[in-house]
């Protein structure tokens, strides 16, 4: 036992290092590939109504649903979360974005629509100190911490702390959204920004939720028989109502853009209220997640298959061309004397000392069309100054720098499996009556086998997630399916498509691994001696 | 030489010399003929040349110079495959990916032989080696014993006339060794196959040849029979390298004929056959095999020459006893006697008289 805890420390280090570099991000990135919190998160009161609405009449959904978007939406703005939110949605329906964001922007206008005619009815609504003596009470810490918890999951900040503040449990229940609203803000004044909420004047917001409880017959009456503080000033605006605008929200947002008329925009964003998606994955192989099902992406936008399609025939032709270019090498490797064979090893080695963006920069100038290939082959007469051969820039290109890359990798592990085939084998065939060819590919070439599974392996899992050679050679029909997930990582920053292209990558390699598992064997693969 | 062996040459070297580096020579100027039939074995120690012949006769190396030729046809243009002589490795060198049966098969298969023959003939090479019910196995599920015997019949299989054995029997046990020795002399003799194996263990040649040709220094210092080869060394590396050998410096007195007369570095005189040796005042090194020694004197034969010696060690090793004399000057004379029940056992700081027959003592080269 004591051993063993011994022999465990020893490795701790290299396990701790593999599980938090290697495993720790794998699951982090399969997690990400189906992971959708953040329309649920940025938006929960939206998501929650909007379950109630059913897309396939065609209809722009109820009041209820733009209210519930209004509140979501001002604190949203007010973190800077809105805009993420609209990135996230952008990727399922172009447009989105613009349409959250410019939205953002015209939030306060919508809630001086209600605020400037309560301030006329009463001037006391322009006071923070007012709103805070008519909302804080008793009774309502529970309330508190709900809307403590959703505004912390929305805006990802640490939210705890003293507020200041206690919303009564009358008021809670009298003027549910303005409570909510004012709650809202009084967190934020209080924690965000670190306030006084009494000394603030509340968000826009605040009096376009008053708004929207003065719409409701049963508040208004119960208005009229409350007595606490501020009863003045909301029965006053309670008697006023015709001051106030005689349009709801939908109307509001309607008129910012009419986009949030659209049934169609309302639609993708229930399809993506759940946290978990299968879009990523579905965008990986060109299709897409709509309100009728599951469809095929129109034609000139599927790009994702053929890319995968791409690397793995292009990883095979890679392959194919080091085993065909290293066998003969590491033949030589191994048969060759002493003092030649570490000469030829050193050559067969000196790339790995070289940066990869200097040897692929290199093949640049060897390929391009005014560059060194072409001249000699002009030079020699083979092919017309005219009509150059392109050689980079393509698939071509591609294949031509990464066989060099990678060729080494074919031939470490083929050269230290043809060294332990010891001579008399083939000595043995020939004595058998073997002519040479016989004696090789009867007796040499089966026990090479081995090596030749190992470089394949190395060298097709290497070829399959490449990404600095084809970036600079490929061009775009040379490029990778790596290429495409480096620009969703580094670009376009949609993290979730970038982890669902890679993990359908992991997916197929282990998947090839385990049906070369079934056919060669994995016990047949000899890295060496 | 085995029954029914001809006399007319099968094998041939002629003056056959090789260089790797084209400065010295591995092999120099070998002559050999070897009739059909023979079981031949070249003994020497490593690099002394006799795996480089057998390697130029399997065609894996060419001659730089000189001449070999089989069955009467020059075949140093051959190259190996159509030569069509087996060959035992010395690590078997059966193919690991392959059943034993496909092993055995290659040869027939390469030949184009029909599958019925082919499966026949590996059948009846298999049973000829008792390896009958292995032929589903791979080589890597046999013992040492067992892969000796496969490459033994894979060998044959084909039915060649001549069949080489680069030291077959190095990587096996002591016992398994002696058991193999004789099955494969006893199958050289009984298909009558001609035979040239190499090894660097005496006993093995002795025990197993027709003839052996010892090889030293890239020549064969001495081609002969066992028997004659250990009681009638030519030379003093051959007296040295068969069997263990007493030797005694001195000076040749005097030659007549079949005899001569040497003065050891000690002052005695003794009588010697004269080998290697053509004058007198040469310089000569006189060799007496170890049981050719008797100190009994009833056992002395009346024409033996004695000499004394002093007892410095008595080792006990069952089957005979190994004494240690000092004689004439040498510390490291050795003689040994057979455990009998009326035998002496000698006790060291005696002093005795030793004597031998002037036939077995064979005055040969000093070198």
């Amino acid at each position: 036992m004591r051993q063993k805890m011994r022999a465990l420390m020893l490795v701790a280090p290299l396990l701790i290092f593999v599980v938090v570099t290697f495993i720790v991000p794998i699951l982090s990135m399969l997690f990400r590939s189906v992971e959708n919190d953040i329309v649920p998160n940025t938006i929960p009161g939206t998501v929650i109504a909007l379950s109630q609405w059913d897309g396939s009449t065609g209809e722009p959904p109820q009041e209820n649903v733009y209210r519930n978007l209004y509140i979501d939406l001002f604190k949203a703005e007010e973190a800077k979360q809105h805009t993420r939110l609209g990135t996230r949605l952008n990727y399922e329906q172009t447009g989105l974005s613009s349409l959250f964001r410019t939205t953002g922007r015209s939030l306060d206008d919508i809630g001086e629509l209600w605020q400037d005619p309560l301030e006329d009815i009463d001037p006391n609504f322009e006071e923070g100190s007012f709103w805070f003596e008519m909302m804080s009470g008793t009774g309502g810490e529970d309330f508190l911490e709900t809307r403590r918890e959703l505004i912390a999951t929305m805006s990802d900040e640490d939210m705890t702390g003293d507020v200041g503040f206690v919303p009564s449990m009358k008021i809670i229940e009298m003027l549910p959204w303005t409570a909510r609203a004012y709650t809202d803000f009084a967190l934020w004044a209080a924690i965000r920004d670190g306030d006084t909420v009494a000394e603030e004047d509340p968000w826009e917001s605040v009096y376009g939720a008053l708004g929207m409880d003065l719409t409701n017959p049963d508040t208004v009456s119960a208005i009229n028989s409350y007595s606490g503080a501020g009863a003045s000033a909301l029965q006053a605006a309670a008697a006023n109502l015709d001051q106030l605008p005689q349009f709801g929200f939908r109307e509001a947002f309607t008129e910012e853009d009419k986009d949030w008329g659209s049934a169609k925009v309302w639609a993708t964003i229930k399809l993506y209220s759940p946290s978990m998606t299968p879009g990523y994955f579905l965008n990986s192989v060109d299709m897409t997640l709509t309100p009728d099902g599951i469809e095929m992406k129109p034609d000139n936008q599927q790009i994702y298959t053929t890319l995968f399609t791409r690397t793995l025939i292009m990883a095979l032709i890679i392959t194919a061309s080091c085993i065909l270019l290293g066998y003969p090498v590491a033949w030589l490797l191994a048969n060759l004397p002493m003092r030649t064979a570490s000469i030829l090893m050193i050559l067969v080695l000196l790339p790995f000392w070289t940066s990869l963006l200097v040897r692929t920069s290199a093949w640049k100038v060897l390929l391009q069309q005014q560059g060194v290939i072409n001249e000699i082959l002009v030079w020699l007469g083979f092919v017309n100054d005219a009509d150059r051969l392109i050689l980079m820039n393509n698939a071509t290109g591609t294949v031509i720098a990464m066989t060099h890359i990678l060729l080494p990798f074919m031939i470490l592990p083929l050269y230290s499996v043809m060294k332990t085939i010891p001579p008399s084998y083939q000595r043995a065939a020939k004595s058998l009556g073997a002519t040479n060819w016989t004696a090789f590919w009867r007796v040499y070439f089966p026990q090479s086998v081995p090596g030749i599974g190992a470089g394949s392996i190395l060298v097709f899992i290497l070829a399959i997630g490449y990404y600095i050679t084809p970036e600079i050679v490929g061009g775009t029909d040379g490029v990778f399916i790596s290429n495409r997930i480096a620009y969703h990582i580094s670009s376009s920053l949609n993290w979730g498509l970038a982890a669902a292209l890679g993990s359908i990558l992991l997916v197929v390699v282990l998947g090839l691994y385990w049906c070369y598992d079934k056919i060669v064997g994995i016990d047949n693969v000899k890295l060496g001696g | 030489m085995a029954d029914g062996a001809s006399n007319e040459a099968f094998v041939e070297f002629e003056r056959v010399q090789k260089s790797y580096d084209g400065e010295s020579l591995v092999v120099k100027d070998l002559n050999l003929t070897m009739p059909k039939g023979e079981f031949l074995t070249m003994l020497g120690p490593s690099g002394s040349g006799k795996t480089t012949c057998l390697m130029m006769l399997a065609g894996f190396e060419t001659a730089t110079h000189g001449d070999i030729r089989l069955g009467g046809v020059s075949i140093n243009d051959i190259p190996p495959h159509k030569r069509g002589i087996g060959m035992v490795f010395q690590n078997y060198a059966l193919f690991p990916h392959m059943t034993i049966a496909e092993n055995l098969a290659f040869p027939l298969e390469v030949r184009k032989l029909g599958k019925a023959e082919q499966e026949e003939k590996v059948k009846r090479a298999l049973d000829m080696v008792e390896m009958g019910s292995f032929g589903g196995r791979r080589p890597a599920q046999l013992s040492g014993g067992q892969q000796q015997r496969v490459a033994l019949a894979r060998a044959l299989v084909f039915e060649p006339e001549l069949v080489l054995m680069d030291e077959p029997l190095g990587a096996l046990d002591k016992q398994l060794r002696e058991k193999m020795q004789f099955e494969i002399t006893h199958l050289a003799h009984q298909l009558g196959i001609t035979t040239v194996y190499v090894t660097h263990d005496q006993t093995e040649a002795l025990t197993m040849s027709d003839r052996v040709a010892v090889f030293d220094d890239g020549r064969i210092q001495q081609l002969a029979p066992p028997d004659k080869l250990y009681e009638a060394p030519e030379n003093s590396f051959v007296a040295q390298f068969i069997g263990e050998n007493n030797t005694l410096e001195g000076v040749v007195k005097e030659i007549k004929g079949n005899t001569c007369v040497v003065q050891l570095d000690g002052g005695e005189v003794i009588d010697a056959v004269p080998v290697n040796v053509s004058e007198v005042g040469e310089r000569t090194r006189v060799s007496i095999r170890p049981e050719r020694v008797e100190y009994n004197r009833d056992r002395l034969h009346e024409d033996a020459h004695t000499l004394k010696a002093e007892v410095l060690e008595f080792i006990y090793m069952g089957d005979i006893f190994r004494t240690r004399l000092r004689v004439a000057g040498n510390d490291e004379f050795i003689i040994k006697t057979r455990n009998a029940p009326d035998q002496v056992r000698l006790t060291p700081g005696t002093e005795i008289e030793i004597g031998w027959l002037a036939e077995d003592c064979r005055a040969l080269d000093a070198t």
